[in-house]
């Protein structure tokens, strides 16, 4: 279906990352933020809070990021789409209640803008340092989405695909943004509401005594109650049935964890999303993500002018990580150099799925600004020698 | 001559999931006479169920949202209030009731039920407090009266304790009340007045712990609670809260504390509603609930 056009600003804008997610959120149909400050994040919700008045929809200044992090999704589930943004130390805050989220499959969306940690760490610098926190962060098993935007017009286009993919897959996604993508400002366009998709919300039209809250469609995905007809649905984070009864068998418990990962798993043909540029016949490929991927971009051309040939890869989907493509790629080059603001994140996933096929390459940075193109041209050359 | 079976309807069935009978209480404990007068006061009240959500956070009294025949919603330890923060505000028609037990809501939950209460959201608190975190075994709470031994002060406690209804009025609510799992008929009456209330109101419901908090103190049983409750409660509605702090063995105040409004503008919602109108004029777009395309 099409976006409401109550949200959609229609029109070529001069906006930074920020506020772009903002306008990506109420495009998508976002009615409800629940938010606690932190830099550099809080412009996005500064201007939901100016703007849902008049579309709509109601934003809350939370007195915790535990606070934001559930306050929506009760919203999510009295009917909203529903997100909040947050900044390194609030994400560890929040861990709870992305498990929450996966457990109850509550779709819902977390803008994270990084900066350099770990703790208080660099208010307000950039970094790419909660790329495996935002999988591995909170306990147990379960699978999410993350994206990474690389310019403010990205920023709009893929909070609506994160809400899309929350409604589709019933967890939490997350937009992984910087503190540069969050802070630069850039041309944003934005179209009519008629050419922006989005995804309903998967409501189940069963009569309450046949609807079975957690029982999966053949997408793995159940189908969702309205609160307030007569449903009465219990919703609960313990190991729970069909019914959405607490059951605390290992046989359920194997059931529902497999299903939570299998939704993701098995979709991630039509989940992934990348950008991959002369990667036929090039000995190297740089793979990046993020602000990080505009100055590898200066690398690569500066490297293919010495005459290397050097490809692109470009993740979009940091999770599900495209294991199969560069497992592909590894196969074919001599070496892949990964280039992130951290010590060492995606660099393992690429190393897992590179197997040992090709050299791979990490130029990593401890954040607080983006790398030199020089320091990747170098990893470049050294790699394709 | 045959044998017959009779079967009595009690009509709090109608109001529970029998199928998840028999509950995880224990023999003596309040939990689920506060939930019989609950049903009680839902049916005298005439409260729309269809319409009516219960969210309650992680213990013993946490699990009353799964044995309800409600829309309920069983939440992370200490956060039912902010997750019925965000179903009342995005589905104002919503009736939303909170409850959970004196650990989940004033030690990890603490914070959000002070800012809840300052913003006067709209919701029916019930508070079980049966003096020590029971789930986990009989720790310590903020609750725990002076001089009692629970499993992490086994010498006795020393922590100085909340009072709950003081707590409470201080932060903002227009509805304050305390009752012990001897007075079912009063708790329910209770209930009803809170459920005619709009803002966010509280009830304290006193409950043994048999086996956790009595027997360890050697206090009897579940029964021997009662008789304690009867013999040593006092009603005294509207008494001053700062005069109602519980100790071991002294009296236990009882009765409705606070009923009150706050300012010309009432709860949280009519707050909003009318502070955007003043700003925004005809560009304010209400919602009666944010319903997602």
């Amino acid at each position: 279906m099409h976006a409401d056009p109550a949200g959609v600003l229609t029109g070529t804008h001069f906006l930074d990352g920020d506020h772009a997610c903002c306008e990506g959120a109420l495009a998508a149909g976002a009615r409800f933020s629940s938010g606690y400050p932190i830099t550099p994040s809080t412009e996005v919700v500064e201007r939901f809070a100016a703007r849902v008045p008049t579309v709509g929809g109601t934003f809350i200044q939370m007195e915790d990021e535990l606070a934001a992090s559930i306050t929506l999704q009760g919203a999510v589930w009295g009917g909203a789409k529903a997100f909040t943004v947050t900044s390194g130390p609030g994400f560890s805050l929040m861990m709870e209640h992305i498990g929450y989220a996966a457990m109850t499959e509550t779709p819902c969306v977390f803008v994270d803008v990084q900066r350099g940690g770990p703790s208080t760490g660099l208010p307000t610098l950039p970094a790419q340092q909660d790329m495996m926190q935002v999988r591995w962060g909170s306990h147990g098993d379960y699978e999410i989405i993350a994206l990474c935007p690389n310019s403010p017009q990205e920023c709009f286009d893929l909070t609506i695909t994160a809400f899309n993919y929350a409604e589709k897959y019933r967890c939490p996604v997350f937009v992984m943004m910087d503190e540069v993508v969050g802070h630069m400002t850039e041309k944003v366009v934005i179209p009519a509401a008629e050419e922006i998709e989005i995804e309903p919300r998967r409501y189940t039209t069963l009569p309450p005594e046949e609807f079975r809250a957690f029982k999966p469609g053949e997408d793995l995905v159940p189908d969702m109650p309205h609160v307030g007809q007569g449903y009465n649905v219990h919703v609960t984070g313990l190991t729970h049935d069909e019914r959405g009864y607490p059951d605390m068998r290992p046989a359920v418990q194997d059931v529902l964890v497999r299903r939570l990962v299998d939704k993701i798993k098995k979709n991630v043909d039509k989940i992934t999303l990348f950008e991959a540029d002369q990667i036929e016949g090039a000995e190297v490929v740089v793979v990046s993500y993020g602000i990080t991927s505009r100055v590898a971009q200066k690398a690569i051309d500066m490297a293919r002018a010495k005459g290397l040939k050097v490809g692109k890869f470009r993740l979009i989907t940091a999770w599900p990580f495209p294991e199969k493509e560069i497992a592909e790629i590894a196969s074919k080059v001599k070496g892949i150099v990964v280039a992130e603001m951290n010590l060492g994140q995606m660099v393992r996933e690429v190393e897992r799925a590179a197997a040992g096929q090709a050299k791979v390459r990490l130029v990593g940075h401890a954040g607080g600004s983006v790398h030199k193109p020089e320091d990747i041209l170098k990893a470049i050359m050294e790699v394709a020698r | 001559m045959s044998e017959q079976t009779v079967t009595i309807h009690n009509p709090v069935e109608d109001f529970l999931r029998m199928d998840r009978i028999p509950h995880i209480w224990c023999p003596g404990c309040g939990i689920g006479t506060s939930v019989n007068s609950f049903a009680h006061a839902l049916t005298d009240a005439n409260i729309d169920r269809k319409n009516l959500a219960i969210v309650s956070g992680i213990g013993c009294t946490g699990r009353v949202a799964g044995y309800v025949n409600l829309d309920s919603f069983h939440t992370t330890h200490g956060r039912a209030i902010p997750f019925a923060t965000g179903l009342k505000l995005a589905n104002p028609k919503l009736n939303v009731v909170v409850y959970s037990g004196d650990g989940d809501l004033f030690a990890i939950g603490g914070n959000h039920l002070i800012h809840a209460a300052r913003r006067n959201i709209d919701l029916k608190v019930v508070c079980i407090n049966n003096l020590v975190f029971a789930m986990t075994g009989g720790q310590t709470a903020p609750t725990t009266p002076g001089d009692v031994v629970t499993s992490t002060n086994p010498y006795g406690t020393y922590d100085p304790s909340f009072n709950l209804p003081y707590l409470v009025e201080a932060a903002g609510a227009v509805y304050v009340a305390r009752w012990t799992a001897f007075h079912v008929k009063q708790l329910a009456r209770s209930m009803e007045e809170m459920f005619a209330k709009k803002g966010f109101s509280f009830i304290e419901v006193l409950s043994p712990c048999p086996t956790l908090y009595q027997r360890r103190n050697k206090m009897g049983d579940g029964l021997d609670t009662m008789k304690f409750y009867k013999q040593v409660s006092k009603v005294r509605n509207g008494a001053p809260t700062n005069e109602v702090a519980l100790t071991k063995s002294g009296e236990i105040v009882v009765g409705k504390f606070v009923d009150r409004e706050r300012g010309d503008r009432g709860d949280y919602g009519n707050l909003m509603h009318d502070s955007l109108v003043d700003a925004l004029g005809d560009d304010y777009v209400e919602t009666e609930a944010c319903s997602c395309q």
